[in-house]
């Protein structure tokens, strides 16, 4: 048996190979080429996309540029989702590498948040945790970290450096031991098929009889429509980090395991692919 | 408590989107309505808890930030943070380039695309979700 610690260094280090064109109404000197790059999971657009941003910027005119964004088959890619978030929902069903259009111009205000600075990613990131710890700790763990400890998640995510990060992460996983689990799992479930951004409730890891809540009983709880009926024919794929962990997998395990480093576990549902 | 006005106010649609431009991005208007199938029972007045159409929101001020003389409101759970930012600006007055932050628990700012009926779910208490705004970042 592997540890279940090695759990969380595959998720860390999970890529994705991705493919940036350049979208074609852009005005550019010279041809602009494809550029590639292993996109880190769990990380996000804007905090890893420096040397994609560089590479288009070379054929362009200063005065064509105005901030970057990015889209898969139509879709603008929200920036504050992360990676491999954005991928299980949106693409897990092409072929690799992952085609990302960049664009410079048209920024779809309604669709995105600007990223001004990486300081925008920090801000958002943190806040995240702090929600996530509301649920998991009524915030009592970041609370009483001190201010360089929460600068080392930030700069753990930033430099990809896991050590870094799950020192002070593996606080936050942490529970009384006369509970079973946190007082709330962060969670969010997507779907496409639903203009809603996410499904978000309060939802507790060991049921009143004490028994371990699983993902399914979550899903069938808070998300009926994605887990088919007992004898029914498989609709959806549920997927966490590229896999569809099994219906009967402990949300506590699933927490503590296979949420993204904002300590959320980003659930997304997505059609059956029919081939 | 001075914090519980006497009436509890509609936040009318239109006073985010009439009127200046790039308010109504995230209005409510683009906002999908929850799917029939959900708690939303029509036709009850004021249903308890989950299946309220509108939830409470009581908006407080931090530091110099100007209060509004109307605390509590109802809003569409659909409506966004940056929806309500939008319009906290507009009653306050505030110049479109101005900051406005919102918080919860005191603790952490949502992102602007995440619906207050959401975080009523997972934060509110007492039938209301408290959120503290201001012209600062005041907490982390």
């Amino acid at each position: 048996m592997t540890d279940d610690k090695d759990v969380l260094r595959d998720v860390w280090f999970g890529r994705i190979p991705t493919c940036f064109t350049l979208y074609q109404d852009e005005i550019t000197e010279r041809e602009a080429e494809p550029y590639y790059l292993l996109l880190p999971r769990v990380s996000y657009l804007t905090l890893v996309t420096d040397k994609v941003k560089k590479h288009f910027q070379k054929v362009m005119r200063q005065e064509d540029i105005s901030e970057m964004w990015f889209e898969y088959e139509g879709t603008p890619l929200k920036w504050h989702y992360p990676i491999g978030l954005l991928f299980d929902l949106l693409a897990s069903s092409s072929a690799l590498p992952w085609n990302i259009i960049v664009h410079f111009k048209s920024f779809p205000e309604k669709d995105l948040l600007h990223c001004p600075s990486k300081d925008a990613i920090e801000a958002h990131f943190m806040s995240c945790i702090k929600e996530a710890d509301a649920l998991k700790h009524k915030s009592q763990v970041i609370n009483e970290m001190q201010k360089k400890d929460h600068k080392q998640l930030w700069m753990g995510l930033q430099n990809d450096r896991f050590d870094q990060f799950w020192a002070i992460n593996r606080k936050l996983m942490e529970y009384p031991a006369e509970e079973n689990g946190f007082r709330y799992i962060p969670f969010r479930i997507y779907q496409t098929t639903t203009e809603r951004p996410f499904i978000q409730k309060l939802f507790r890891p060991v049921a009143v009889d004490g028994q371990l809540q699983t993902l399914g009983d979550l899903l069938r709880e808070v998300c009926p429509s994605a887990v088919a009926p007992e004898d029914g024919e498989k609709k959806n794929q549920v997927m966490i980090h590229g896999i569809e962990p099994m219906l009967e997998t402990p949300l506590q395990w699933l927490s503590e395991h296979l949420s993204y480093p904002d300590n959320f576990l980003h659930i997304s549902v997505i059609p059956q692919p029919t081939d | 408590m001075a914090e519980d006005p006497e009436s509890v106010l509609q936040l009318p649609p239109s006073a985010v989107a009439a009127g200046g431009e790039g308010l109504g991005e995230l209005s409510p208007e683009t906002a999908t309505p929850e799917p029939p199938s959900a708690a939303v029972s029509p036709g009850t007045e004021e249903p308890a808890g989950d299946t309220k159409k509108k939830i409470d929101v009581l908006l407080k001020a931090v530091g110099d930030t100007p209060i509004m003389k109307t605390k509590k409101w109802a809003v569409e759970r659909t409506r966004t943070i940056q929806g309500l930012i939008d319009f906290i600006k507009k009653f306050l007055k505030l110049v479109a380039s101005e900051q406005l932050f919102i918080y919860v628990n005191q603790s952490f700012a949502p992102s602007p695309d995440q619906e207050v009926g959401t975080l009523y779910e997972c934060f509110g208490s007492d039938g209301k979700l408290v959120l503290h705004y201001c012209k600062s970042q005041a907490w982390g």
